[in-house]
């Protein structure tokens, strides 16, 4: 590698580092703002045109406030937790390709990378839980550990599936045509150039964006940070840049599902139609890259703006309910995902098969997850006795006293 | 109950040792449980409660509640006040249903003196009521869907309970502490246009229910959340005194307002919901269908008002009979009562409240243990306590 490589390589990482920086500034106003337009608020709206400098000016008080470390804390893994969240959520993007090729380093084996990667995430919520010698923190910890071991099994079998159907392992390839052989059969597959692969395997992309805000722990998923259970989880003791730092990985984290989700399932740059055929040949390189980075990105930021949508509308689910949810349900149908697209490329059927046997499956788990909950539609326990139908009136403490073994008649119209 | 027990986490099992408590019987071997302390200051306590759950994993063992932190001695302190400054204080106790607490008191204080209010002030007594029990209502959903984490309803909650402070500022000259009924009466008559916006605001309140109806309990997790969870019976609940709402869910249809008829609730004509499972769902939609019928009754008191005076003739400072006197009204949270012992003077002798939030947070431990860390949260949310009136 020669010298002028590596000063490519540095300045590449340079410029993700400080896009990555403002995209995630970007999310946090663009977060405030959604759950505001939905909560019927302003929003950030003093700091700069629309509130579009606060998230600048809570990132510097957040920097420039007292970092507390807990007396009790054990003082290097209370220290170092963040990092081992932020850090594997930056080495993720070094992967991903915003434009023909166009990523800081392209990787033959970028799904490989990425799954590999994104599991370290969860040691660090686990650290700084432990860490921070709080009950809440340590309570939030062990969730997140739970939660997060359980739904990277979906994510991955998924990823494996995409990687079955494109019979590589590169992120590229994923997004652009690709040739596959299957036994004697050579064929074209057109990528996602033509036919996105959420139309490709719906079941495949439904399990990864439900296990994808799992991951990121949102709602309705946000268990181990459940500020009205365990008040911040792991994050509760943090403050200052710390806690910055740790708000920074969760960001980044929500960027890349977001940005896996349009890449895996959306084509990424490409689909509908990369930069080429719309504005035709003539552009330069760069130009054709910034149209498709563009492009990219404001897929992704749609993504992103779903994710706060269902923060804005959906309560948390339980623990129990979270795991029974992952092992019965998801694991499941990823697997059921991976065998259907392995037997559609085997007979060598089209594509469209699979999308077939897809939806039937889907709409079946959908189906059969309300009715093993019991959860038809609202419970019908309660009923309204109407004083002019004259059934209600009657002395509830007919005879006797109320109290402990006392005799109450509890009318019979009560529960009937 | 033992404290911190054994501390989790760094350091933990030395550095903050009390006594630690023994494996309990359920838990596997070479595990302990763990005290975990939430409040005073916990954002799911609803004020300054205190609760220490003792915890294996994520399951509830124990649970002992703390209260006290909002004490100001409200029933000391009513002995010596006049009864028209006591309004105030009662105004302090619930402080999210202050025209029901106004009511109990000055329904008390004229049983004492034998003082009829004209019919209209009974009938602004009656609507300011009702609104007011809407009010509370539309905080508690909003709050319970925070506890849940849902942190939308909340907000558009309380852009409809503002629509009612507003009409009570309108009337009364105050958002929440309004000091406004009298013995005898109430302060002053209401503005003329007071029937069309009253009726205007009781359609935008159907509105605001609706939206949380759907919003929450049309909600698959909502339901799962709720539905089971926290199950008390109708004698269970009987024996705890438990009363409101809380009670109604059980089965029990038992509403003051139906069972002993005060002001001029008997020639209403209402519903009363009732549940039969017992358990947070049916705590929280009990709520929703009492909402309705709130805005139901405050139609027809309107329907009925008629021009008159709104001030009985008594005495500006009243001067009640030497006696006693219990009287009890059907407040947002239960059964309100209070107590009066008069020694024929200005200031009561002694005066003893009844507080439903009170008597219903007792249960909270029986309901809770068994469940889930996140379901005490939920439990505690559909009882619905306001620890101003918890401590007084």
């Amino acid at each position: 590698m020669s010298a002028v490589d590596v000063l490519i390589a540095f300045a590449g990482l340079l410029g993700l580092f400080t896009g990555l920086a403002v995209a995630v500034l970007s999310l946090t106003w663009m977060e405030r703002k959604t759950l505001a337009r939905i909560q019927q608020r302003a929003g950030p709206s003093v700091v700069g045109p629309h509130g579009l400098l606060q998230p600048v000016a809570d990132a510097m008080k957040l920097a420039t406030k007292e970092d507390i470390i807990p007396a009790y804390a054990d003082q290097l893994l209370f220290w170092a937790a963040p990092l081992f969240v932020v850090v594997p959520a930056f080495l993720i993007w070094v992967a991903i390709p915003f434009g023909d090729g166009l990523s800081v380093r392209v990787l033959d084996l970028g799904l490989l990378y990425l799954v590999a990667i994104s599991g370290i995430g969860v040691v660090g919520l686990l650290m700084g839980g432990w860490a921070s010698s709080s009950r809440y923190s340590m309570l939030g910890g062990l969730r997140a550990a739970a939660q997060l071991v359980s739904y990277e099994i979906p994510l991955v079998v998924v990823i494996l599936s995409i990687a079955v159907l494109v019979q590589s392992l590169s992120l590229d390839a994923v997004i652009g045509g690709n040739t596959i052989t299957v036994g004697e059969n050579t064929r074209e597959l057109q990528g996602q150039g033509s036919i996105p692969f959420a139309f490709v395997m719906p079941l495949g992309f439904v399990i990864f964006f439900i296990a994808g805000l799992a991951e990121l722990g949102r709602t309705p998923f946000d268990i181990h940070h459940a500020e009205s259970e365990v008040v911040g989880g792991p994050f509760v003791e943090y403050s200052g840049a710390h806690w910055a730092v740790f708000f920074l990985g969760e960001y980044l984290n929500t960027f890349v599902i977001s940005a896996l989700i349009v890449i895996l399932f959306f084509g990424g740059w490409s689909w509908p139609s990369p930069p080429e055929s719309v504005f035709g040949t003539g552009l330069s390189d760069a130009t054709t890259n910034l149209l498709g980075g563009a492009w990219f990105l404001f897929k992704t930021y749609i993504v992103v703006a779903v994710i706060f949508w269902i923060r804005g509308t959906y309560p948390r689910l339980r623990i129990d309910q979270l795991m029974s949810f992952a092992w019965q349900v998801l694991v499941p149908l990823s697997f059921a995902n991976l065998v259907l697209i392995a037997a559609v490329l085997f007979y060598d059927w089209p594509l469209w098969v699979m999308t077939l046997l897809s939806l039937p499956i889907l709409f079946g788990a959908a189906f059969g997850v309300q009715r093993r909950r019991g959860v038809r539609g609202r419970p019908r326990t309660v009923r309204v006795l109407r004083k002019s139908a004259g059934e209600i009136g009657r002395p509830v403490f007919s005879g006797g006293k109320p109290g402990p073994g006392g005799v109450i008649t509890t009318p019979s119209q009560a529960g009937d | 109950m033992n404290g911190f027990g054994n501390v989790s986490g760094a350091r933990g099992l030395t550095a903050l040792s009390g006594s630690e408590s023994p494996p309990s019987p359920g838990s596997e071997p070479g595990t302990v449980d763990m005290m975990v302390n939430m409040g005073p200051q916990h954002p799911a306590t609803h004020g300054v409660f205190r609760m220490e759950l003792r915890v294996d994993g994520e399951r509830v063992l124990d649970l002992v509640p703390h209260i006290g932190y909002l004490h100001r001695g409200s029933e000391k302190l009513c002995e010596h006040e006049l009864y028209s400054q006591i309004i105030t204080l009662f105004d302090r106790l619930d402080y999210v249903s202050n025209f029901n607490n106004e009511l109990v008191l000055v329904t008390a204080v004229e049983k004492l003196m034998s003082v009829e209010p004209p019919p209209r002030a009974e009938l602004i007594r009656i609507i300011m009521c009702e609104f007011n029990r809407i009010a509370s209502h539309l905080l508690f959903y909003g709050t319970f869907a925070i506890d849940m984490g849902a942190m939308t309803p909340v907000l558009y909650n309380f852009r409809d309970r503002e629509k009612v402070q507003a009409l009570f500022e309108s009337v009364s000259g105050a958002r929440m502490m309004h000091n406004y009924f009298r013995v005898g009466g109430v302060k002053q008559d209401v503005d003329a246009d007071f029937a069309a916006r009253a009726l205007t605001l009781c359609d935008d309140l159907e509105r605001g229910v609706d939206d949380s109806d759907r919003l929450l309990s049309e909600n698959a997790i909502f339901i799962e959340r709720t539905s089971g969870i926290g199950v008390i019976s109708g004698e269970a609940a009987l024996d705890w005194g438990l009363s409101g709402p809380v009670l109604r869910a059980s089965g029990v249809p038992y509403d003051v307002r139906v069972e002993e008829p005060y002001s001029r609730y008997a020639e209403l004509d209402f519903g009363v919901p009732v549940g039969s499972a017992g358990d947070c769902w049916d705590r929280f939609y009990v709520r929703i269908l009492e909402a309705r019928e709130s805005i139901g009754i405050i139609r027809q008191a309107i329907a009925l008002m008629e021009p008159g005076e709104t001030m009985a003739r008594v005495r500006q400072i009243a001067r009640p009979p030497a006696g006693e006197v219990y009287a009890h009204c059907e407040n947002p949270r239960g059964d309100l009562g209070v107590y009066i012992v008069s020694d024929g003077g200005e200031r009561p002798y002694r005066l003893k409240v009844r507080p439903p939030s009170f008597c219903n947070l007792q249960a909270l431990r029986d309901l809770t243990v068994g469940h889930y860390i996140a379901d005490a949260v939920v439990i505690l949310g559909t009882l619905d306590i306001v620890l101003g009136e918890v401590d007084r």
